[in-house]
This record gives structure tokens, C-alpha cells and sequence, in this order.
């Protein structure tokens, strides 16, 4: 069908595809965690099968060769593993993140251009060695049951492997029948399935007409160590019928090849027999009839997958839209001014209305944009597990408030950041195993990613329990580098502001991942341009806390307008805490600093004409002054204008990469009048002021 | 009255794509199943002239699917073709076994799909 793919349907395609490897990833870090304690779960299983092979069939449908030649060998592994011919090992878990990887580069590679491709025999040959020395004895064992060739028939491949080896583990084999109701059958079923796996395995899950109308007849194959009657008290209800398909007692203990067998062979290559069994039902099967499969099912068909930058465009006409509406808003203020008649009452009245739909439809596409940070984190467990394997180190990742949502931009441009801080951990703050366990630590280390909600803003938290920052080797490189001078002395403060600084790095050897030439100072950088703020907190063989504060979204803020020595600013509202007025008489000085006495707490002050170097004039002549406390995290600062103008909706725009080094500006917001302001980078001010830097141009 | 195909696939993409080839041909109602579940609930509701679908979906499987169309005298007519891929020979024969018309191997070509719905539904 390659022929006739629309442009349409590879993007569906790509992001298709992308959605299945993510997943494939989850599920292979989870079944790579239970290799310890044994074989993983058939459910896994089958589920990284299922996408392996519904990811094998999209990529042959678009004719990317090199995509599915590979997953269809991926495809082979895995289906030999869920049939329990290879046997599960961490080196088998290697090869097929490696497949993963190398599947995701090449997925990315056909976005940019359908003709990409590389080689990919070396995973190929890597695949093949796993599948040698597979000498399956599971269609002799299969012959030797007596099992009803009814049953056998709607089973799929792995659905007989699955009944084989609940016979081989000695199970008893049960059938559940109940007739549901059309309406609700799936959250019945779902219930069902779930007392059933409780107590065994569900193998198979065959629907059937029911003699009553509406009503849809199901009958589950189940494998399990307890009685009809025991099962039967468990479901609690007179409706579902259990019986039993073969008791452990004669299927596994006598094993004994069935003579009639040949005879009712079927078309299904697994010689099998009626015995004393009495029952006979064709039972296929579905592992997955959980809450859970249903849930994510639904999804797929009430999702819509949009391009990000249709949603900007969106955003950007809903922007412009609120500045006309601003325009007819001080318009009407104008009219009202010159005199209430019933025309301007009408006027208001009507631009009233148009605030609060505009208001909604904003918050509509807002929320549109909105995004989990799951999106995220789940990235960041790839990255845990690869980089801890690289560097030889056991990590955790303890993960909370994955449900935060973000503004998908945010979440894509966080990416990177993130990706370097948690690489930073497990390369400088982990310890080795031998060196955690001579501290008294555990074996494992442990780095939490935490997201969370405080009104506004989301805060990100990444903590590690390693060996935490030591400010003696900052101090060290700071000086080899040629940051500080020898003798300087730094306070914990500064050693974090090293950090950050660029070229900065702490590490003996140029590992592969340091090597990237990415330091803290972009970290930060980027973070900064997502007008959010980066702090750090360390202490020494106890661990470093790094958290990161944001904004939930960026595209249309309400502003609050000020104005220092005849210039215009907008300081985004929702870092504004309040406003005060204050006699210039109240600020004092403590150790060069300039701060006022706020409810009994010190509040720094950051004289906005000195920072950018507007001419001190306006700071001897006026008596009071406007101070905009604004805060950020546990932080405030009180930043010193000349005048409060108001409020006011505006959309930010960016300064563009060749304004970027400008500090102090997040961005550029047009007022709706043809009249252009710059936007105050609240964290990034605050960041110099609470570290003491009060002018940028020195 | 334009005729009405069933599609049961998991996959948003291969509907999409098994739509579009089957709207080339001509005037067809196309009625989308996200899983198994949905194509049961469907069945009765709609008079279906058709019923396309995959093996591999995760609530019950396409044999499932078959085995209950085939044995219920109300669907026991409608054709029905099942979707494999390519190594999952098996499955595939169980589906014949089962009732079903014909079978599609992925990747198949649209003249492929297109020629078994002319065959079946003219």
C-alpha cells in the first residue's frame, strides 16, 4: 500500500509508530527488573509481543523495508520467548533495547526523509544468535494431553502455549460461562477477568450468541490450582456458571499420549483428543481483558492526534484575538469616559460577554496543549536504565505526580534539560556499588523524580541519594579553570553558582556522556528560557536536590504593565505575589544589599533603572516607590519601579536567538496598540539578585 | 443503500488506510471497531455486508471474533476476511478452519483488498 500513503497517513504513521516503541521500552524495563526473580509475566509478555507485531505489520504496510525486515525479526525473539522457547536473560533484554533504539532512530529518520535508512544486520545477526539452539519439544508434550480439539481450535499459537504450560505446572483447567448484558458487557467481563486472574491464569475468552436477547454469552478459559466449587464461591454470582475442563490429576499426572488422537487431528498441526474429560468448548483466548486494556482501547478510538503546530497556530490567533479584544476594552473605557449613555452601557455589556468567551475559548485551547509530564518521565526510564547499565551502577527511579500536566512545549523543550541532570546524577552523584556499601548505603541508589502543581507553576524535583556536591572539588576545578582566583573564598551559594557557569565541569575523564560538551550553564539557560528557575541544593554523601520551577504555560499571560524612568515592562502576573507602595525612607542596606522590612521578613530589592543601567536620577528625586514583590518557589524579591500601570493580557514572543545572551528579558509582548514592550525574566532576576549580582553590566 | 463493511483493527493507522483503499472503490458505509468488544457490540445493531478483521487485537482475538460470527446464524452469511502477518501461518489456517472467506497477509496491496471486496460485495 506504500504506493498510495498520503503525507497524512505517515504522519499518522510516525506517530503511531513512536507511541508503540515508547511503550515497548516500559514494558521491557519492567520485564527486564523481573529477570531477578524469574521469568517474566505471560500478560508482559504478550503485550511487548502484540506491539512488536502490530509494529511489524504498520511499517510492512508503508513499505519501509529496513523498519520491518528488522521488527519482523524482533518479532521472531519475542514470539519465541512468549512461547518459552529461549529462555528470558538479561543479555536477551540488551539485544531488544538495542533493536528499540535502533527502530526509534530509524522511525525519526523517515520523518525527516522517507528515503532514509542504515544498515541494520548487525541486530539482525545479534537475533539470530538468540534464536539458535531453539529445539522446541512443545507439540510432542502438546500431543501427550488429553485435551478437547474443540478448545484447541480458536486458540492461537501462544494461547496453546499458555494451556500447555498450565498443564505442565499441574493446574486445573476451568470454564467460566456467563451471559452479560450487550450495554455493559466489557466493564462485566473486566470485573470477571479480574477475580479470575486473582486466583490463576485466564487463558482464553470466547464469546458466544446468548439465548436471551441483548445479552452476549462468554465462556473463559481459566488455569488454576483451586476447585470448580472454590471458584464458583469467589465469583459470588448465580449467573456464571464454572466447570471443569480437565482436573490437574488426570492431565498431568498420567501424561499419557492420547491413542484416539490422530484420528480428530484437525487442521491444527497439535494432535489432541477428547478424553474423560466431558466438557468440550472451543476456548481461544485473550490474556488482556483487563480494566486497564479496555481503558487504553477506549482511548485509542476518542483520541485525536494533532500537530503541534496547528495548536500554535491556534494559540497565536486566540492571542490576537485577546488584543483585539483589549483594543475594544479601552475603547469602551474612552467611550465611558465621555459620558454614560445607553449606547455605551450596551457597549460594555456586550464587551463583557466577549471577555468571558474569549476567556473560555483561551482556557479551552489552553487545556488542549496540556500534556502529562508522564510524556516525560518516561523518557527519563530509559534513560535510568541505560545509563546506569553504561556506567555500571544499580539506580531506582522513584517517580511521582507523573499526572502533572505542562504545556506540550514546555514538556518537549524539557527534554534535554532533564535528560543532562539525570545524567549528572547517576555520572557524578551515584556511587559506585562498592563505594555505597563501604558508606553504609544501599546497594541500589535512588533518584526521585517528582512533579507537582503549585498554583501557576509546576515544580520539577530531581533528588539523589549519592554522594552529594563537594564543594572542596568545585572549588578545585574552579580554580584550574580559571574561574576563581586560588585564594578566593566561596560560600556554599557560590559553589552552586559555579555550576552553572559555562565550560564548567567536574568530571576527571571525559566520559561518552560528559563528552557532549553540554554543561549546567545550558541546563540552565534552557531553563531560563522556559521563564522557569533552576536551584540546587546538595550535602555531602547525603545527596543533591535539584528542583525546577515553570510556568504552566507560556503563550498568553496576563501582564502586569509598569513603567522605570520612561520606559515600559510587563512582569508576568503570576509570579506577582503583591504590590506595595513604600516610602524610599524604609529601605535599608544590609551588606550592600538593598532590602525593606516586609510582615517581619527581609524582602531583597532589585532596582530595575540600576539592573539595566537607566540612569539613577529617578531613584534620589522620588520620595515613594512602587515595589512589585514577586516570587518563585520559596523565593521573593521585591523588584522597584516609578509606576504601576495596570493589567493586562499580552502574548510573549521570543527575542529571537540573536537577543538571547540579553539577561533580565524573557521575551517581547505586543500591548494590542501597536506598541512593543519587553517582558521581565522574574527567575532569572531573582537568580542574580539572591546570588548578589545587582547590575548586569559591569 | 450503500453497503456496510466492518472494520476490526486496533490500530488507528491500518483502519485508516484499509478506509481510504476501500472508499477508492466506490460508495461503501465503513464501520470502524477499535477491538473486539466494539465489533460484538456492532454486530447486532448494524446490518453488516462485511466484516474485515485483524487477528491480533487485545481484547479477544480476530479467531474469537470469527468463530462467533460463524457460529451464529445471524452473521453465519455475512463474508468475512481475516488480517495476518506474514510467519503467523497458523493462526491464519485456524481462521479458514474457523469460516473465514479469505484471508489478507500483511502488507497486502490495495488492489489486493480491493479485488476480494469487489468479489464478495458485487
Amino acid at each position: 500500500m506504500a504506493d498510495q500513503t498520503s503525507s497524512r497517513a505517515i504522519k499518522d504513521f510516525l506517530g503511531e509508530a513512536e507511541e508503540i516503541l515508547e511503550k515497548l521500552n516500559l514494558d521491557l524495563v519492567t520485564l527486564g527488573d523481573g529477570i531477578e526473580s524469574g521469568e517474566g509475566s505471560p500478560d508482559l509478555l504478550n503485550s511487548i509481543f502484540r506491539g512488536a507485531h502490530s509494529f511489524k505489520g504498520l511499517s510492512g504496510m508503508f513499505g519501509f523495508d529496513d523498519i520491518s525486515e528488522l521488527s519482523h525479526h524482533m518479532e521472531n525473539l519475542l514470539d519465541s520467548l512468549r512461547l518459552g522457547k529461549v529462555p528470558l536473560s538479561a543479555a536477551l533484554i540488551e539485544t531488544l533495547f538495542e533493536v528499540l533504539e535502533v527502530l526509534t532512530r530509524l522511525v525519526h529518520g523517515k520523518g525527516e526523509s522517507e528515503d532514509f535508512t542504515f544498515d541494520v544486520t548487525p541486530q539482525i545477526d545479534q537475533i539470530n544468535r538468540h534464536l539458535k539452539g531453539d529445539g522446541s519439544d512443545r507439540d510432542r508434550l502438546l500431543a501427550s494431553y488429553r485435551i478437547d480439539p474443540d478448545i484447541l481450535k480458536v486458540l492461537t499459537e501462544y494461547e496453546e502455549h499458555r494451556l500447555l504450560d498450565n498443564i505442565k505446572k499441574g493446574r486445573n483447567l476451568l470454564r467460566v460461562k456467563a451471559n452479560l448484558s450487550l450495554a455493559t458487557f466489557d466493564q462485566e467481563l473486566a470485573a470477571i477477568t479480574e477475580l479470575l486472574k486473582k486466583e490463576g491464569e485466564v487463558i482464553s475468552t470466547l464469546p458466544s450468541a446468548g439465548d436471551i436477547p441483548d445479552h452476549i454469552g462468554f465462556q473463559l478459559l481459566v488455569g488454576t490450582t483451586i476447585s470448580p466449587a472454590q471458584l464458583a464461591a469467589q465469583l459470588q454470582d448465580d449467573n456464571i456458571v464454572v466447570d471443569s475442563l480437565a482436573a490437574s490429576a488426570h492431565a498431568a499426572s498420567t501424561g499419557r499420549p492420547g491413542t484416539t488422537a490422530s484420528a480428530v487431528a484437525t487442521a491444527v498441526s497439535a494432535p489432541a483428543v477428547s478424553g474423560e474429560v466431558s466438557a468440550s468448548a472451543a476456548e481461544p483466548a485473550r490474556i488482556e481483558a483487563s480494566e486497564e486494556a479496555a481503558a487504553s482501547l477506549r482511548s485509542i478510538s476518542r483520541t485525536v492526534r494533532v500537530d503541534i503546530d496547528k495548536l500554535d497556530a491556534l494559540m497565536n490567533i486566540v492571542g490576537e484575538l485577546v488584543l483585539s479584544k483589549g483594543a475594544i476594552v479601552s475603547l469602551t473605557e474612552r467611550f465611558k469616559n465621555e459620558g454614560q449613555n445607553e449606547l455605551t452601557m450596551e457597549l460594555q455589556k456586550a464587551t463583557r460577554v466577549l471577555e468571558r468567551r474569549l476567556e473560555d475559548l483561551q482556557k479551552g485551547v489552553m487545556e488542549v496543549r496540556m500534556v502529562p509530564v508522564a510524556q516525560l518521565f518516561d523518557k527519563m526510564v530509559r534513560i535510568v536504565r541505560r545509563v546506569s547499565s553504561e556506567r555500571g551502577k544499580k539506580v531506582t527511579l522513584d517517580i511521582r505526580g507523573a499526572d502533572t500536566e505542562l504545556d506540550k512545549l514546555i514538556v518537549e523543550d524539557l527534554s534535554d534539560p532533564l535528560m543532562h541532570i539525570i545524567r549528572n546524577s547517576i555520572d557524578h552523584g551515584i556511587e559506585a556499588v562498592e563505594e555505597r556499601l563501604a558508606a553504609g548505603k544501599s546497594e541500589k541508589g535512588t533518584i526521585c523524580l517528582w512533579a507537582s502543581q503549585k498554583g501557576n507553576h509546576v515544580v520539577l524535583e530531581v533528588h539523589d541519594d549519592g554522594r552529594g556536591i563537594d564543594p572542596e572539588r568545585v572549588r578545585r576545578k574552579a580554580v584550574e579553570q580559571g574561574l576563581i582566583t586560588k585564594d578566593a573564598e566561596i560560600s556554599q551559594e557560590d559553589v552552586y553558582n559555579l555550576i552553572f557557569r559555562p565550560g564548567f565541569s567536574t568530571s576527571e575523564a571525559v566520559t561518552e556522556l560528559s563528552g557532549r560538551g553540554v554543561g549546567m550553564d545550558v541546563v540552565k539557560n534552557n531553563i531560563s528560557a522556559l521563564s522557569g528557575m533552576i536551584e540546587i541544593d546538595s550535602k555531602v554523601a547525603i545527596g543533591t536536590s535539584i528542583s525546577i520551577t515553570l510556568p504552566i504555560t507560556l503563550a498568553i499571560i496576563k501582564a502586569l504593565i509598569v513603567s522605570v524612568s520612561g520606559r515600559t515592562y510587563a512582569i508576568p502576573i503570576n509570579s506577582v505575589l503583591e504590590t506595595l507602595m513604600v516610602d524610599a525612607g524604609t529601605i535599608h542596606t544590609i551588606e550592600r544589599r538593598e532590602v525593606i522590612e516586609l510582615r517581619e521578613t527581609t524582602l531583597p530589592l532589585l532596582r530595575i533603572a540600576d539592573a539595566f543601567g537607566l540612569g539613577a536620577e529617578t531613584k534620589a528625586a522620588n520620595q515613594r516607590l512602587f515595589v512589585v514583590v514577586v516570587g518563585l518557589a520559596e523565593k521573593k524579591m521585591g523588584v522597584v519601579v516609578d509606576e504601576l500601570l495596570g493589567q493586562q493580557d499580552v502574548v510573549i514572543k521570543s527575542l529571537g536567538s540573536t537577543l538571547a545572551f540579553v539577561r533580565g528579558i524573557s521575551g517581547a509582548a505586543d500591548l494590542g496598540n501597536q506598541k512593543t514592550i519587553l517582558v521581565l525574566d522574574v527567575g532569572g532576576l531573582m537568580g542574580e539578585v539572591l546570588r548578589g549580582e545587582s547590575s548586569f553590566y559591569v | 443503500m450503500a453497503k456496510k463493511i466492518l472494520i476490526a483493527e486496533d490500530s488507528a493507522t491500518m483502519r485508516y488506510l484499509i478506509m481510504s483503499t476501500i472508499s477508492a472503490l466506490g460508495n461503501y458505509e465503513i464501520i470502524e471497531a477499535a477491538n473486539g468488544f466494539e465489533a460484538l457490540r456492532i454486530l447486532p445493531r448494524e446490518k453488516v455486508d462485511l466484516v474485515i478483521t485483524d487477528i491480533n487485537m487485545p481484547d479477544i482475538n480476530g479467531l474469537e471474533l470469527v468463530s462467533f460470527i460463524k457460529s451464529n446464524p445471524n452473521y453465519k452469511s455475512t463474508p468475512l476476511f481475516i488480517i495476518s502477518t506474514e510467519g503467523s501461518e497458523r493462526d491464519r489456517e485456524k481462521g479458514i478452519q474457523l469460516g473465514a472467506d479469505a484471508y489478507l497477509v500483511k502488507p497486502f496491496s490495495p488492489e489486493e483488498l480491493q479485488t476480494l471486496v469487489k468479489r464478495f460485495l458485487t
